[in-house]
This record gives C-alpha cells, structure tokens and sequence, in this order.
C-alpha cells in the first residue's frame, strides 16, 4: 500500500482531445504515455519519480482498459533488461527510476540495449535527483548517454513541454532505433501545471501477438561479431538518423530575436530559471519575451551541431547555461565552434558555478557577468538584481544563526525502526563501538542524533557487502544494516549470499518493515498484505535459510527492546561461523496507522469493544534529564517546562501524535531509566463484565484513595 | 514567439511580475494541503498558478519548503514562472512552525521591501532542543525580533492551537491567514471555494480558516512579555494549624522576597514526608539565612538562601520507590490522566507503568543498618538482584498491582529510618558545608555552590552519571576560591556539564578551566 493514493487524480487521465489537465508533473507524464499507445511500463521507485510508479498502480482500471502491461520491477536493472520487448517487437514501452542512482542499477541492461537497438520506442523516463533536496551524490545522467549512444530528453520544466517530449521522445526512438532517456527535475516531477489533453491510444501492436508470434534478429543481438557491426550502426546510422530527427522536427526550441551579438544556450530544463534571470536583469518579461537570443536545448544528447553552429555564427560571445559537472555540452559545443572556424566566445563555467543549483539568482549573477564582458551596453539601467544578502548579514537575522536547530528528516512517530536502534545503542553501552555499515532506507537516520550510529552507506542493499573486507580475526565483529526494500533489490544475493559463501563473521541486521518504506510504502516480496497482482508474504527468513544462512534470529516485534538487545548481544558474542542474521520485523507505522484507523474507527462507531493506546508521562516523576529522548527521538516525545519554580529544566512530555507503539516505555524499561512512563488503553464501548469490573476496581482503589487522602496534611 | 507582443526597443515588454508564495513546514504537517489550496484559489480566480516542492517521501520531520508562483495570463499567454524561491524576491512566507520562520529569514527568503511573513508561534521542538541533559529549548525571542526587522509585515500567533480549537489542522488555520492578510488580491469566497473543492473535512477546514483570516485581520501581536510577572503572594493561613504554623515561620523568619521559594519548599516537603520534615527544612533555611546576613547578603537580595530554598527543598525531596509509589497511586493523577487522554464517561481507561527495579533500589528502602549489611555481602546481592531486576509492567487500576504500590507508599513514615535517606542526608550535609564554607571566603561562588544541585536528578545510571558530574563540578570550587570570575567559572562548568551527556563539554571546560589562571 503505497503512502499516497492518487485514486481521484488518476481519472484525469481519461481526459480526452482537448480538455485541459491540471495536475502534478508524474500524472501528466503518465498521461502522455498512455497519449502515446504506450504497451508496457515498468520501473523502481525513488525519489523523485517515486509517485510515477505510485501512479501508474493506482491507475490500474485505466491501463487495462487500454490493455497497458505494468509492472513494478524487482530494480531498476530489471525494468531497463524489460524494455528488451521493444528490441525485436514494434511495442512501446516505457520504464522509470531514480538518476543517477538507479542508471548506475541499470547500466549493464543499458548497455546491450542500446548496442542492439530497438524496433519500437523505448522510453526511459529518469527522475533527476540533482540539487537542493536530493537524497543521493551529485552525479549526471549526460554520462550515460554519451558513453552507451542513448539519447537524452530535457524538456522545459512545463507540462505542455514535458508531455510532448513525452511523445517526441518515443518517435525518436522508432526513427533511430535507439533508446531514450527522458530526464526531469526533482521540482519539475512535482510542479502544478496544465495542459491541454489528447485521446489516450490504444497500442498498435500488443504484447500478446508479439508472445504468439515471436520473432528473432541477429543482428539485434549483443553478440560478437553483431556487436561490432552494432556499433558501426550507432556511429554511421542511428546518430546522424537522430540529429536529422532533432533538426526536422524543431525538438530544440528558438526564443526572443532571431538576431543578436550574443545568445544562450541552455539545457530544457533550466529555461525556467534563466528566464526569471532575465527577468531581474531587465531582458525579459514574465511572458517568455526574451530581448537575447535563446537556444533551448531539450534534447541534451545528441547535438544538432547545425542547429549550434547556425546559433553561434553571427554572435560575438555565446554562454552555455548547463547545469551540473562537468561541463560536457559546453565543450561539444566548443569542439563545433573551433571546427567550423566560428568565432564566438564561448562562456560557461567560467561566469557560472561548476556544481549545485543553478537557480534564478545565482543564473541574474552569471548571465550579468557574461553580459558585463561581452555586452554591458544591454545591462541598460540595471535595476538593483533582489538580493537578501544585506537582511541576512544583519544582527538580528545572523543571531539567529545559534538559534534555529537543524531540522533533517528522521524517524517518524512510532517507526519500528527507533527500537532497533535504541536496543543498538544499548549494547554499544555495553560492548563498546562496532564497525556499523549502513544501507539506504529509512534505517538511515540511525547515523543522525539521537543515535548516532553508522560508519558508511556503499548502495542499495549493499550494508552487508560493504562489511566483506571486515572478515578477520578480531575481537570485535562487524554489523551491517539493511533494509527489506534493499534485501530484495539486491542484498539477498551481493549480501547474505555473498557473506554464505565467504563465510563471514558479521552480524547483518535486516529491518523488515513489511514494505519498500522510504520510497513511500509500495509493496515487496515479503510484504504481509494479501495483493491479487503479485506475490507478497514470501518470508526473508526463509530466503536466507534457502541460500545458506544457519545463525538466522527473527524478532517479530522491534519494539521490545530488551529482546531486540539481547539478540543483537548474542550475535556479537556468537561462536558460530558464517553471518549471523537477524530480521528485525514490525510494520512500517506510517503505513499501519493509514491501514488501522479507518478499521479502528468503524469498529468503535459500530459499537465494537476496541481499545486504543497512547503513552503519557509522569511529570512529577520526570527529572528532566531526557536520556529517554536520547535513546527514542520521537517526533511525538518532547519536553516542556513546568510552572513550578523548583523546576529549572523541562520535563519530559508526550503530545497528542502519539499512535501508542510502546517504544519509550519499553526503553526506559530496558535501560533502567526512570518510571515516569505509562501507557494509557482507553477501552471504548466497554462491554458488560468491563464496566462491572471497573466499578469493583474503583470501588476498592478509591476507597483506599480516600483513607490515604483524609490522612494527609497537605497544602491544596 | 514575438508575436503578440510588439518589441520595444529597451526593457522588457512588461514590468509585471509574479506573486510569490514560499511555504516552509515540516514533512507531515500539511504543506502540500495549503499549497494545493493556494493553487485552486488563484486557478479560480483565473490567474495561472504553479507549485512546486521537494517532498522527502517518507520522511515525516524534516524541514521542508513549497512554493508557489501565480500570474494572469496576459493577451493568451501563460507566464513563465519560477521552480523555486529566490532570496529577496519572495512576497509571502508562511511558516508552520516558529523557528522555521527563523529558517525563512536565514535564507534570505523574507525582506523587509516585499515580504509579508504568516507564522505560527508554536514550537516543534528539534531533537537537538530535547536531547540535551538541561534546559537546551531555542528561545523564540530572537525570532520576533528579526522579523520585526526583516518582514515587511508579520502575521504571528499560536495558528496551531487554534487549529486544535477548530477542530481542524493548521494548514486550514495559515490559509485563513494567507487570505485576511489582504496580499493576494482575491476575495474571501474565492479562498473559502477551494476549500469546499479539496471535498476533504470541508467544515472543520473552513471553521479553522475563518478563525484564522479573523485573527490575521488583527493588529500585529508583540514577542510575549517574559514571564516578568510577580509570584503569587505566600498566604498567611490555610485554615489547617499544623500548616498554618509552618506558615507563620516562614512569614515570621524570612524577608519577604525569600518566602515565596520558601513556600514552595515547604509545599513539596509536606507533600513530600509530612509538616515535621517541612520543619525540618525550615530550621536549617534558618541557619542559612542567619549565615547569609553575617555574610552581607542583603545586598544580594539574599541570593544564597534564596538558591538554598530551592535546592535544599528538591534535595530533601529526593526520588526514591516510596515516592514513585505515592505519586502513581494517588486519586489525582487518576483524574488528571483521565483529562489529558481525553476519556469520555462512556469509555474505561486502565495505566500500564513501566518499571524497573533493582537490588540498589530494594537495598536503599531497608532499614539502614540491614541495607548495609547487604551491602557488604555482593555475591548475595547479585544473586537476589536476579529475581529482582527485571522490567515490570504495572497495571496500578488493577486491585492486586494497586495494593503493592499502596504498600511501598505506605513506608512513606518510616522513610527517615532507612539506608536511601541516610545517604541523601550525608549528601546534602556536605554540599551545604561546602557551601557554607566558600559563603565565608566568596559569597558569589558560594551562591553558584548551590545552584549545581540542579545536575542531580534521574534515577538508576542518570543519577549516579548526575552525582558524578556533580561531583566533578563542586571539585573545581577549591581551586577557584578567591580567583577572579570564580562564580561565573562555576556557572560555565555547571552549563557545561548539562550540555550532553556523555560529559564532553564538562571534560572541555575544566580543561580550559585548568590553564586558566596560569598566566
């Protein structure tokens, strides 16, 4: 069950001819697909493009009308190795993943798609996870393109312009029967924005008859000496086929004068931005009106050196706005100039920084700049660019500096996760630090306060993998951290597989939250949900016995801690050779609370007997110490001060998110902490012998209450 | 592309530009609800609108920020419009919590030319602000003043409990105040139509929208006074003569700046033991008055009997399981738990407390001479700590648990008898010697000697790692009698010692401590 439904959304995707769609980017990419007589989508969730896939599950009704095949894909490289369907079949089909991440999954499927060629479209649509909000290093997708000849797509950041290279993308594809890469930005995945709609397509050619009619090509196959000849095709044929495609059909856009002593090019995808820059330096207005010359470049990969040289001819001075490292367009660019003898001067990375984002402000200082040394006269007037640098550097703001907290994402309210790590924590106290090897997945922010553990994260199901060198007599032992999502990805055979066979003596702990949580809750193979779709309820436990794991301990409950501890304990002690492997299972509660409180609440409006947890603390009894908040982090679990003036730090307090998981009860019991914590079950619509009971309960406890109350002197 | 609009030799066509909206929240608080909200209000309003975010997908706490772009198309034409905020350039920030808004203004997305700033007063604390051993909660204050000097306009209230007061989340309550701080030009009804359009708690959603566009309608609110307020005056009578006498010392022996500390010591010790032991607290704040006089305390506003009175109280008041066992069983805290879940008449609520007992604790409530005898047999202690130590879920609304807490509070008059109390009284006895005895050579220094009782607290491992640190602390006063700033070196070991928990900060400062007076 994926943490965003989008049931309401997915019905603009039967928007026909000419209505307008307003919606999210993923939705308006998925509704090009189906305007495009897509026949099968695949593809791996992660930020940005998590909710594409969230999409295109919850649009199921739609694609089967259609008689769209899609599949979630067991990794990225899975979903580029099913585009091989569109190698020998005229079908079109379309993956999706995180990039650069998930290219690098991919790149082996990549490769010998691309060295093969396709017959139908194969589009692959990369969420770019580059800049501000992104979870993973600053890498380009640009590489892949150039190094496996795959072409690649950046649209202006609008959804007509998306949708359209949507299309664009799939007939170039068929022209030069090359694969597509299709990239867009974190921001542009999220933006709000419309378009006018076609009729959605059914496909041509289907899956079926291509299953009953099977077709076989040598030449399409990735084997010497086809291979050789392939890569004469990619350089003598679909290359100058796809400049030819991207010249004809204007794929690249012109904007504001069609002559002038200086232009910029720029990748699609940050036209946007340099037209606000514009804007601030007073060459543009809000509308698109340029008073430069602009050369748009949505397709990045390959370029039409025409079109570039055609651009550069008559100008003095041109500036490439590319954003990311290194500067791979500006030098092809170079190259074309210094060939064709043009003289421009060529800008770039000189007056703009070599990495991070280039937003409007930091794109009004490098165009002003390249516009200072080569045409101040068009600087005009020069309105005062907005700047906040004069606000910030004053005292009151700068004061500020010490005061706001650093606020990174963590652990959600009750996540199952934090007992783990608590239990972790514990046995540091007592055992000492260990070599920790981290994975990707929510479990990472184990390496943020309160915890404070971790040492490295190599990948995607690679914790275990990263502990291989660490396999040495010592009298410590390694642990490494996966999550489920990651095991399936890939850690059950580069992790538990690989730690079998090697026999290594580390502790791997799996944290198996029942789905690929971080990514937004979709299901996996050992997800405990019942699907019709796929087979989930497919045990970790059982897959690891399956390839060779002996010492495997599986804890169904994380949040005991004392249990969780004394595992984690005896693993780390353990004489037996090989991995020892521990499944650390309880639900993701974000999902859970999403999957429990309708049902909770229809069973109390029905009159059942239900009860509901929630934990409290005790102020009189907390010192404010808050070692039980070093050991937890909840969001929920907090501190407040007293009105009390014999009260100088604030005590602990729990507010009302608190979904009950047990966690901070279970802690403070386990580290001997302190009794303040209690946990409150309210028993709604109690039964007969409930209420009966309760009444002889208060009859006796108050009573007593009340002989111990009329002996006390006391100041109300 | 040139088209429609005819060039103009310089400039640009246009001069207008967009509205801008940066929403800065946390993941889970309702970002995307108001910024699809914003969306709908201006697409009604037949403006073309864009937002963007950066959702961390799952993640529910981290910082986060929307943001929104809005123009009328013009002669057919869609502006083109910005993915993200750029600083200086921004004309509403709305922040959902306080220190994001301090975020905001780090950034540079709040200027005083532009930008109107809607944000919730309340705080969600960081895990930096909770986690520290001592008080380590930001003050807001520096926040109100920067954005009095950065906002153009602020809107700054509680829009969280207001929510709460609505029924409703805050996300509704800052769309209120979006649309009463008058900056986009849409009527109430446009606002109040996207509302009804999200089809989602639609009532609950306009009741908290409309309290907020009320409340943003109203002259701007001012930082909050700090809590400048004189305490409540002592009474001089309680009707009780056992109470009353207590009182009549404080009013009789004390000057009057001191007895509100006092009544405040001699209110938890009675809670506490009984009116004797508030007595006994009495005598000795006496003594220590008369010591502060000789010294020329008055002065200092008395400031070390003043400290005494506070910490002498929390000493005595020491936690211990017979305390623990009172404060669980009593018919108050029923009440009070009752109230703060929010149980109805016509639902039932039970406690499960989470203790953990030891040898240690069990040892401390034995009557002194048996508890040292144990202690002088560990291989008897640890054998029974077996059967002891373990976590214990207490169900104190059920009889049979009740009766056994009832029975540990019971001991509460036999609590001077046994081993626990000893200890603590010999702690105190040395602190307030030590005390004494610097009041003699360096009153400053002796006032701050008190105050470092404030590191004692916790229980189990926290209290015996708090006495440490305590311990570590007070050994430095020796060396600092007589030098300069000796008080205020105290008070830097003392904020150092409760700056984390493993003492790193405490290890640092008595380093630097240690080189200090060398020159």
């Amino acid at each position: 069950m994926a943490e965003r439904s989008f049931a309401r959304e997915v019905e603009d995707l039967r928007l026909g001819e000419g209505e307008i769609f307003r919606g999210e980017g993923i939705l308006a990419i998925t509704k090009a697909l189906l305007q495009s007589g897509v026949s099968y989508v695949g593809g791996y969730q992660g930020s940005p493009i998590s909710h594409l896939m969230d999409v295109l599950a919850d649009a199921k009704d739609v694609l089967d009308e259609l008689g769209v095949h899609f599949e979630s894909s067991a990794s990225e490289a899975a979903a580029a190795a099913s585009l091989s369907a569109s190698v020998m079949y005229p079908l079109r089909g379309a993956v999706t993943w995180k990039s650069t991440a998930g290219t690098n999954v991919a790149s082996d499927a990549l490769t010998n798609l691309a060295s093969g060629g396709v017959t139908g479209g194969a589009l692959i649509i990369l969420g770019e996870d580059y800049g501000e909000g992104s979870s993973i290093p600053q890498e380009r997708s640009h590489a892949f393109a150039m190094k496996s000849q795959l072409w690649l797509l950046d649209p202006r950041p609008n959804l007509e312009s998306i949708v359209k290279s949507v299309e664009d993308g799939f007939e170039l594809s068929e022209a030069t029967n090359t694969p597509v890469m299709l990239q867009v930005r974190i921001r542009a995945c999220h933006v709000h924005g419309q378009f006018v709609a076609k009729d959605n397509r059914k496909p041509a050619f289907t899956i079926r008859e291509a299953l009953e009619n099977p077709q076989r090509d040598l030449n399409r196959i990735v084997l010497p000496p086809a291979s050789m000849l392939q890569d004469r095709q990619k350089l003598e044929q679909r290359w100058p086929a796809a400049v030819d495609f991207i010249k004809r059909r204007r794929l690249n856009e012109f904007f504001g004068p069609d002559a002038g002593e200086i232009g910029i090019v720029m990748q699609g995808g940050m036209y946007n931005s340099v037209m606000r820059g514009l804007q601030y330096l007073g060459l543009a207005d809000a509308y698109g009106d340029s008073k430069i010359p602009l050369y748009v470049l949505n397709v990045t990969y390959p370029l039409a050196d025409d079109e570039v040289a055609d651009f550069c001819r008559d100008k003095r001075a041109v500036l490439v706005v590319e954003e990311g490292h290194p500067e791979y367009i500006e030098q092809a660019i170079g190259t074309v100039l210094r060939r064709r003898g043009i003289a421009a001067t060529l800008a770039g990375k000189d007056v703009l920084p070599l990495g991070g984002d280039y937003t409007a402000a930091v794109l009004s200082k490098g165009i002003g700049a390249f516009l200072e040394q080569n045409a101040p006269h068009l600087l005009g007037n020069r309105p005062p660019l907005p700047s906040a640098d004069a606000i910030v550097a004053a005292a009151p703001v700068q004061k500020l500096v010490e005061i706001v907290p650093p606020r990174p994402a963590g652990f959600c309210i009750g996540c199952p996760e934090r007992p783990i790590f608590a239990a972790m924590k514990l046995v540091e106290k007592e055992l000492g630090a260990h070599q920790i090897s981290a994975d990707i997945g929510c479990h990472l922010f184990s390496i943020l306060p309160p915890f404070n553990l971790g040492g490295t994260t190599m990948g995607y199901g690679l914790g275990p993998a990263s502990a291989s060198a660490f396999n040495v007599e010592a009298g410590k032992k390694p642990i490494s951290i996966m999550g489920d999502g990651g095991f399936w990805h890939n850690g059950l055979s580069s992790g538990v597989g690989n730690a079998v066979f090697n026999k290594q003596n580390q502790v791997i702990m799996v944290v198996d939250n029942y789905y690929s949580s971080a990514t937004g809750g979709q299901d996996i193979m050992s997800s405990r949900a019942d699907s019709d779709r796929r087979s989930t309820n497919n045990p970790i436990a059982r897959a690891v016995r399956g390839i060779g794991a002996k010492w495997v301990r599986e804890i169904d409950r994380t949040y005991d801690v004392a249990k969780m501890r004394d595992t984690l304990k005896a693993a780390l002690t353990s004489k037996e050779e090989g991995p020892k492997i521990i499944i650390a299972s309880s639900e993701c509660m974000l999902n859970k609370q999403r999957r429990v409180k309708p049902q909770f609440n229809k069973a109390v409006k029905e009159g059942k007997r239900s009860v509901k947890q929630r934990f409290g603390v005790d102020e009189d009894i907390c010192t404010g110490d808050h070692a039980c908040i070093r050991l937890s982090g909840c969001p929920s679990l907090s501190v407040k001060h007293l009105d009390d003036p014999l009260r100088d730090d604030p005590v602990a307090a729990i507010d009302n998110n608190c979904v009950g998981c047990g966690n901070c009860g279970e802690v403070a019991e386990a580290a001997v902490l302190c009794p303040s914590f209690y946990r409150a079950d309210v028993i709604y619509n109690p039964t007969r012998l409930d209420r009966w009971m309760a009444r002889l309960r208060g009859a006796v406890i108050g009573s007593i209450q009340r002989r111990r109350n009329a002996r006390r002197v006391v100041f109300s | 592309m040139n088209a429609v609009m005819p060039l103009t030799p310089v400039g640009p066509a246009t001069f207008d530009r967009p509205l801008s909206i940066a929403i800065l929240a946390m993941g889970g608080q309702g970002g995307g609800v108001l910024t699809d909200w914003i969306v709908a209000a201006a697409e009604h309003a037949g403006w073309i609108a864009q937002s963007t975010s950066v959702p961390g997908v799952a993640q529910r706490t981290g910082a986060t920020i929307y943001y929104v772009e809005m123009l009328p198309p013009r002669d057919g034409r869609h502006p083109v419009l910005s993915l993200m905020p750029t600083p200086g350039d921004v004309d509403v920030v709305a922040a959902a919590e306080f220190m994001e808004a301090g975020r905001a203004m780090l950034r540079g997305f709040i200027t005083p030319d532009r930008t109107t700033l809607i944000a919730s007063t309340h705080r969600s604390l960081a895990v930096s602000e909770k986690g520290k051993p001592g008080d380590g909660i930001a003050s807001s204050e520096p926040v109100f003043e920067a954005s009095d000097f950065a906002a153009r306009h602020a809107i700054q209230f509680d829009m969280q409990a207001l929510a709460e007061r609505n029924g409703s989340v805050i996300s509704a309550v800052m769309f209120g105040a979006l649309a009463g701080s008058g900056v986009l030009p849409f009527p109430r009804e446009t606002f109040e139509a996207a509302i009804r359009e999200g089809g989602k708690g639609v009532e609950p959603s306009l009741r908290a929208f409309g309290a907020g566009f009320e409340r943003a309608s109203r002259p701007a609110e001012t930082a909050p006074a700090p809590d400048a307020e004189a305490p409540p005056p002592v009474p001089t009578s309680v009707g009780v003569p056992q109470l009353d006498g207590l009182l009549v010392r404080i009013h009789g022996e004390f000057p009057e700046t001191l007895r509100p500390m006092l009544f405040a010591g001699v209110k938890r010790l009675t809670d506490y033991q009984d009116v004797a032991y508030a007595g006994e607290y009495l005598d000795r704040m006496r003594d220590l008055l008369a010591l502060d006089r000789r010294q020329g305390g008055e002065a200092a506003g008395h400031a070390f009997t003043d400290a005494a009175a506070k910490y002498l109280a929390v000493a005595m008041a020491y936690d211990d399981v017979i305390r623990v066992a009172d404060l669980k069983t009593r018919a108050s805290r029923f009440e009070r738990i009752d109230k703060e879940i929010g149980k109805r008449d016509d639902q039932l609520l039970y406690m499960t407390e989470f203790m953990h007992p030891r040898m240690e604790e069990v040892i401390g409530t034995m009557p002194k001479g048996l508890g040292l005898w144990f202690e002088r047999k560990p291989g008897l202690v640890r054998l029974l700590d077996r059967a002891v130590n373990r976590g214990r879920r207490v169900k104190t609304g059920h009889v049979g648990w009740f009766l056994s807490l009832n029975c540990v509070a019971a001991l509460r008059p036999a609590r001077r008898l046994l081993l626990r109390h000893a200890r603590e009284m010999q702690h105190i006895e040395a602190w307030l010697a030590l005390a004494t005895r610097t009041a003699e050579q360096d009153y400053a220094l002796a006032v701050e000697v008190l105050h470092c009782r404030r590191l004692v607290k916790g229980y189990s491992d926290t209290h015996a790692r708090g006495e440490a640190k305590f311990d570590h602390v007070l050994a430095a006063v020796p060396s600092l009698l007589g030098k300069p700033d000796s008080a205020g070196w105290l008070r830097r070991l003392r904020t150092a010692a409760l700056a984390d928990e493993a003492g790193e900060a405490l290890a640092g400062a008595l380093m630097t401590l240690e080189h200090a007076f060398e020159a």
